[in-house]
């Protein structure tokens, strides 16, 4: 028995390392930009090129960036899940094909084209799980090439006579890059709320002479909500803190107006936390600042996350005494 | 048909065509990537500058005796992709090297030793991890970390594939700790009991019918694990020093694929021949994530089947 309290031993270390390395990291952090912390800090903005003042643009950026993110990204997430999970024929490809080999006329035409369903569904299933793990770096990348480049030029080339307006990285373009990088996350945690809906309760409401769409909307989705809401808050965190698929297609290095146009460029904390630490003409100078543009960040992405969890846990509570 | 009918077409209708437009954007990523990237391998006035074999062959004239150079922007641009490759391949190495026995350890202790009351606190602690954007991960490489591994190595780059890799091993123990736990604990209560009835300690169980058990799982977790340190970027561009050695020196300042991407992007001149490599890179970033995940999400599916019992 002793001979194993060693092994065992070595596996508790390698837990306590992380846990450790977590708090050195966050205790870091806190330490060094708490004390840099100031209504001034979070409401003016910067001065004397990045070395004084605070990063109110950068805060105003993020939470617009996100909010537009959140508009274009959720609702196509949520419908496109309730499609793949309610809509989307429960079969798969080979059942349909076999009776697709039997039926004639007008059956055949039905069972071909609940085959193209099928298939449509199993191909967005394989794009959205594979598509969640693809770099956020190449999101940057068709974000440029496609938004700007293409949608954004094309735009100005027919509304605008070629002079540059949408041709251009601006907030609406950053935005939309990022929603399709979280669009996956979002389907794939709604998918997963739907599924956890009993499928007694469907049948019971189909089978009181509800129509289809009256119980997806009135016994499925109250009931999945929380899953909802706890996977598309956590998915915005997510979002709040990328940097890489922001860095071409809008984020700027200074602004002095904040953003109101959806074409305009915007100041961003991830961005600025990372041309803070790599740009700084005076790296002791800058060093508060950017602790406690850290800490920002920091408290923003993970005061999301807390504000999910705690949703999904009052909506089991609330349910559990409607029981 | 009445009221309640037609609602129900309508909203049968809206639905599908929403979920259209998403899988239509989707794909488009797929396309357009690899569209963008086309012309190195069919376009003519590409060649001139770039082609595959100069991507990954040595140059016909060494200079200086260095067969592989990345230096895109100068009189005769290089585009050899070889450093970034093994660049790279560095960072992921320390990372996974790092990350693995941490996450994997963690994971057993938490699945099979940890008191619950401890469980209930691992689990969303590690989770925590996770939720740090990799800015930050980044930032806190190159601010702290940087200096800390320097004091202990003796460095001469203070930024290098070290400190990148151990940066971004942060990144991927949330990754490989929560597939492999997973993995564990969809192992059937029963093996457990059966093993502990035979006399087993619970570290025999462990290692022996757990462990193995799960071992598919466990193997996913480090795919997906590789999947994300290849792909990640803030972290690297920001602890990696940048700079397109080729050497498998793990001290030297590196430079990998995904940071060359980000570095550069930003002043290249759109459809150039250097625009077309980093959109090549992209598209290759791309399909190795592709095929990892592909690949890991295959192992995770076998196993929750083979566990559940319906194989």
């Amino acid at each position: 028995m002793m001979k194993e309290r060693v092994p065992v031993g070595l596996l508790a270390v390698a837990t306590g390392i992380i846990v450790v390395m977590l708090a050195v990291i966050l205790g870091n952090i806190v330490l060094n930009g708490v004390g840099w912390i100031s209504w001034e800090f979070l409401t003016s903005p910067p001065r004397e090129g990045m070395m004084a003042g605070g990063v109110y643009p950068a805060i105003f950026g993020t939470v617009f960036l996100v909010l537009l993110m959140t508009v274009a990204a959720v609702p196509v997430g949520v419908i496109t899940a309730i499609y793949l999970n309610e809509y989307a024929p429960p079969v798969t490809a080979a059942q349909v094909r076999s009776k697709l080999a039997r039926a004639r006329g007008i059956e055949w035409l039905a069972e071909f084209w609940r085959l193209v369903q099928v298939y449509v569904a199993n191909v967005t299933r394989t794009a959205v799980t594979t598509l969640a793990g693809v770099p956020s770096i190449v999101f940057g990348l068709f974000g440029l090439g496609f938004f700007v480049q293409f949608i954004g030029a094309g735009i100005d080339r027919t509304l605008y006579g070629g002079e540059l307006v949408f041709g251009q990285p601006a907030i609406i373009w950053a935005a939309l890059t990022l929603a399709l990088l979280t669009l996956p996350i979002i389907i794939v945690a709604t998918e997963e709320a739907l599924r956890a809906v009993p499928h007694d309760l469907r049948d019971a409401s189909l089978a009181l002479g509800a129509t289809k769409w009256q119980t997806i909307s009135r016994v499925v989705l109250p009931q999945a909500l929380p899953g909802i809401l706890t996977g598309t808050i956590l998915t915005i965190s997510r979002g709040a803190g990328e940097v890489a698929p922001i860095l071409f297609t809008g984020a700027a290095y200074f602004l002095p107006h904040l953003p109101t146009r959806l074409n305009d460029q915007f100041m961003h904390l991830g961005y600025h936390v990372f041309i803070l630490s790599t740009q700084s003409p005076n790296v002791e100078k800058t060093r508060p600042i950017l602790y406690a543009t850290v800490l920002v960040l920091l408290v923003l992405t993970f005061s999301l996350n807390l504000v999910g969890v705690m949703i999904r846990m009052r909506m089991r509570k609330r349910w559990r005494r409607g029981r | 048909m009445g009221f309640r009918q037609v609602t129900d077409r309508l909203a049968h209708g809206m639905v599908a065509l929403v979920a259209l437009t998403a899988i239509v954007a989707i794909v488009l990523i797929f396309v357009f990537v690899f569209r963008e990237a086309m012309p190195i391998l069919t376009d003519p006035g590409v060649h001139r500058e770039v082609s595959l074999s100069r991507l990954f062959l040595p140059l016909e004239q060494a200079s200086e005796g260095r067969p592989f150079i990345w230096q895109p922007v100068g009189a005769v641009p290089k585009y050899s992709l070889v450093p970034l490759i093994i660049g790279t391949l560095k960072t992921t190495l320390i990372a996974i090297l790092l990350a693995a026995p941490l996450g994997i350890g963690a994971a057993v202790y938490t699945s099979e030793f940890a008191p619950a009351g401890l469980r209930e606190w691992i689990k969303p602690v590690i989770e925590l991890l996770a939720g740090i954007p990799s800015v930050v991960l980044g930032f806190f490489a190159l601010i702290v970390l940087a200096s800390w591994l320097q004091r202990a190595f003796g460095f001469t780059a203070r930024l290098n594939a070290t400190t990148a890799g151990v940066a971004l091993a942060l990144a991927v123990i949330p990754i490989i700790y929560s597939v492999s736990e997973d993995a564990l604990t969809a192992v059937p209560q029963s093996y457990r009991e059966a093993s502990l009835a035979l006399g087993a300690s619970a570290w025999q169980t462990a290692i022996r019918i757990v462990v193995p058990a799960a071992l598919p799982g466990v193997l996913a977790s480090l795919v997906l694990g590789f999947g994300r340190a290849v792909g990640e970027t803030m972290i690297v561009l920001m602890a990696s020093g940048n700079a397109a050695i080729t050497s498998w020196n793990f001290a030297d300042s590196t430079r990998t694929l995904s940071a060359t991407i980000a570095a550069e992007l930003g002043e290249v001149i759109f459809g150039s021949p250097h625009y077309r490599v980093l959109f090549f890179i992209g598209a290759l970033l791309f399909i190795v994530t592709f095929l990892l995940n592909a690949l890991g999400a295959y192992i995770v599916g076998r196993v929750r089947r083979r566990l559940m019992g319906s194989e």
